[in-house]
């Protein structure tokens, strides 16, 4: 039945004006972390929703997180990617902004004012401790800290690495622990060709190290790397690798049990062991690259000056059914391994840099599919969302990073279409002014372009594909001029 | 000769089972024609073999008719959230007449790690 006319044009009416303020309302999603989670939220929201603002708020004045920092010198390949995140900020509706700390020059509470979505992406900053005596002791060093050292992370280029002795102990056995042994144990003259930092090239050519243990509480069944890293391992020149026959006691006969990927891990690691008769008669120059397995650090042994001598380890068992989730348990007898330098490899932790946001027991913040669950949310306020580490704990490679920032972006582009945005956020011209009360250098894609171009004009006088600039007052000097 | 015997028609299926029909031509990458048709196939590493987002699951009766993957793109599949029998890097299959009428099915979205009760490896 037709309705009257006077209702049908006021309906009529009223859906005009809402498809015009629609038409003209910009839908703003602000970003905090310039790293792989960000550009590929960034990627799929640009591609999904028409007429979006993107702003990409990183703390440094250089993007790309830990392609940039974590992944290895020389894995180049992986670093590729940045090709992709160039086209993102590229963008003619995204925006980079470096040298933007969230929780410093502009709080969580302003950027949701100025946005109808705030994404946190700003990944796991701080290494989880073993928490066992003298960790604090001299020479014992973060895996994160050492990575990001070689890597040309200003707040760790100052690195004291003291690589005098012959052996040092890793202590975990996932992908950044067999990183920092590759470095350590790769022929420093290959490593020239990378982008590793030069001021890392001449510490790591005065090594004395010859010996390496990666330690695991757990045993070869459980380990967290993966097999690419560890045949890459294996691989290296002038390097043996020694496994310890009984930890392996059992294990080919769990072989047939295992899904592919843990199956073949185990056949590699299995051949290794079969392949690898101890031959000393070798040349002198040849490294020893040391898994072991089933011991639990429980106290670093120290000599004069708090200098570590040696690392005091369990001897456990595992408990528990389903073999991934086993744990290991003490079982009386113990071992002591002489090592003069440790690092720690055990896990990342997210740092809260609002006190608003509730972190899990894993150090990730609380979420469901990306969404923060927010109890005081204001209608003003912009919505909440989290991705990558942040949000599903450092676990996992780029490939894993970015089917998470998919889902996410996902279900901010489906709020978006959902809410209707009644009027138009301030987004970065209002944080802007904000941001100049305390800071007056906002680096742009431009001024990272610049930076990117001195980078690799240093790396040519040297043979390499870059040089890191790795203090922020270079980078904003080069930037800004 | 005709450039029509050069042509290879395939299928790509995305993650909502949509098709996409694609008319390349023989000696063309999967990975890189996916991206000339706009297809949702990503490319990390740009076909180095240092990556895994170019997944995908090949039509059965096609897969034996791949060149079998090597060491290192099995390596880089044992990576690959819902890893199957016909998973295959996208990068790695190159056209040839016998893919003629191939589907090529990309996987479904990763697991959201905590939301489906995941629990981060204990060191």
């Amino acid at each position: 039945m037709p309705a009257p006319p006077f209702k049908m044009n006021f309906t009529y009416s009223k859906v005009m004006v809402r498809m015009l303020s629609f038409a003209q309302t910009i839908p703003r999603v602000g970003i905090v972390g310039a790293g792989t989670a960000g550009f590929y939220a960034a990627m799929h929201l640009s591609k999904n929703v028409t007429n979006i603002q993107i702003d990409i708020f990183e703390k440094l004045p250089v993007p790309f997180g830990l392609v940039r920092y974590g992944v290895a010198p020389d894995h180049p390949e992986v670093k590729n990617v940045i090709n992709q995140f160039t086209k993102v900020a590229q963008h003619p509706n995204v925006n980079f902004y470096g040298n933007v700390t969230l929780g410093k020059d502009v709080t969580l509470c302003q950027l949701r004012q100025n946005y109808d979505a705030v994404l946190l992406c700003y990944g796991a900053d701080e290494d989880k401790t073993l928490g066992i005596e003298n960790e604090d002791a001299t020479n014992i060093v973060a895996a994160r800290n050492f990575v990001g050292w070689y890597n040309g992370s200003p707040s760790d280029k100052n690195l004291k690495i003291d690589l005098s002795g012959s052996t040092a102990a890793i202590l975990g056995q996932g992908n950044v622990a067999l990183d920092v042994a590759r470095i350590l144990l790769t022929p420093v003259d290959e490593l020239r060709k990378t982008d590793i930092t030069e001021y890392a090239l001449a510490t790591l050519a005065e090594s004395k190290l010859t010996e390496i243990y990666l330690i695991g509480r757990r045993g070869p069944l459980q380990v967290a790397f993966t097999i690419k890293e560890l045949r890459e391992q294996l691989k290296l020149k002038n390097c043996k690798t020694i496994w310890r026959e009984q930890d392996f006691k059992g294990v080919s006969e769990m072989v047939g049990y295992l899904e592919r990927p843990r199956k073949r891990l185990t056949e590699l690691m299995l051949k290794s062991l079969q392949d690898n008769p101890v031959d000393f008669s070798q040349c002198q120059r040849l490294k020893y690259f040391k898994p072991i397995f089933f011991r639990s650090p429980t106290k670093f042994i120290t000599g004069i000056d708090k200098k570590l001598s040696a690392i005091k380890l369990d001897c456990t068992k595992l408990i528990g059914d389903k073999l991934e989730e086993q744990r290991p348990v003490p079982i009386g007898e113990s071992e002591v391994i002489d090592c003069s330098l440790a690092f720690r490899s055990i896990g990342y932790k997210s740092v809260p840099v609002d006190k608003n946001l509730v972190f899990t027991k894993y150090g990730t913040v609380a979420n469901n599919k990306g969404c923060i669950i927010d109890n005081n949310v204001s209608s003003d306020l912009g919505r909440l969302y989290v991705a990558g580490w942040l949000g599903t704990g450092p676990v996992g490679v780029i490939l894993h990073t970015m089917g998470n920032a998919f889902q996410v972006a996902k279900v901010i582009s489906e709020d978006l279409k959902l809410s209707t945005l009644s009027k138009s956020k301030g987004g970065f011209e209002e944080v802007r002014k904000i941001i100049a009360k305390k800071n007056n250098f906002i680096v742009g894609w431009a001024g990272w372009e610049k930076i990117d171009k001195y980078e690799i004009e240093q790396g040519k006088l040297k043979g390499k594909p870059r040089e890191k600039i790795c203090s922020i007052d270079k980078m904003l000097e080069v930037a800004l001029m | 000769m005709d450039t029509f015997n050069f042509s290879v028609n395939i299928t790509y299926v995305d993650k909502d089972g949509k098709k996409t029909k694609v008319r390349g031509k023989v000696g063309d990458n999967a990975m890189y024609l996916a991206h000339r048709h706009g297809i949702e196939m990503e490319g990390a590493c740009e076909a180095s073999l240092a990556c895994t987002t170019c997944h995908v699951y090949v039509q059965s009766e096609y897969f034996d008719k791949l060149p079998p993957s090597e060491e290192k793109e099995d390596d880089l599949l044992d990576m690959a959230p819902f890893l199957k029998e016909n998973s295959r890097l996208g990068c790695q299959i190159t056209l040839t007449k016998d893919l003629e009428g191939m589907e090529l099915r990309l996987p479904k979205a990763t697991r959201n790690f905590y939301v489906d009760g995941h629990k981060p490896t204990p060191h």
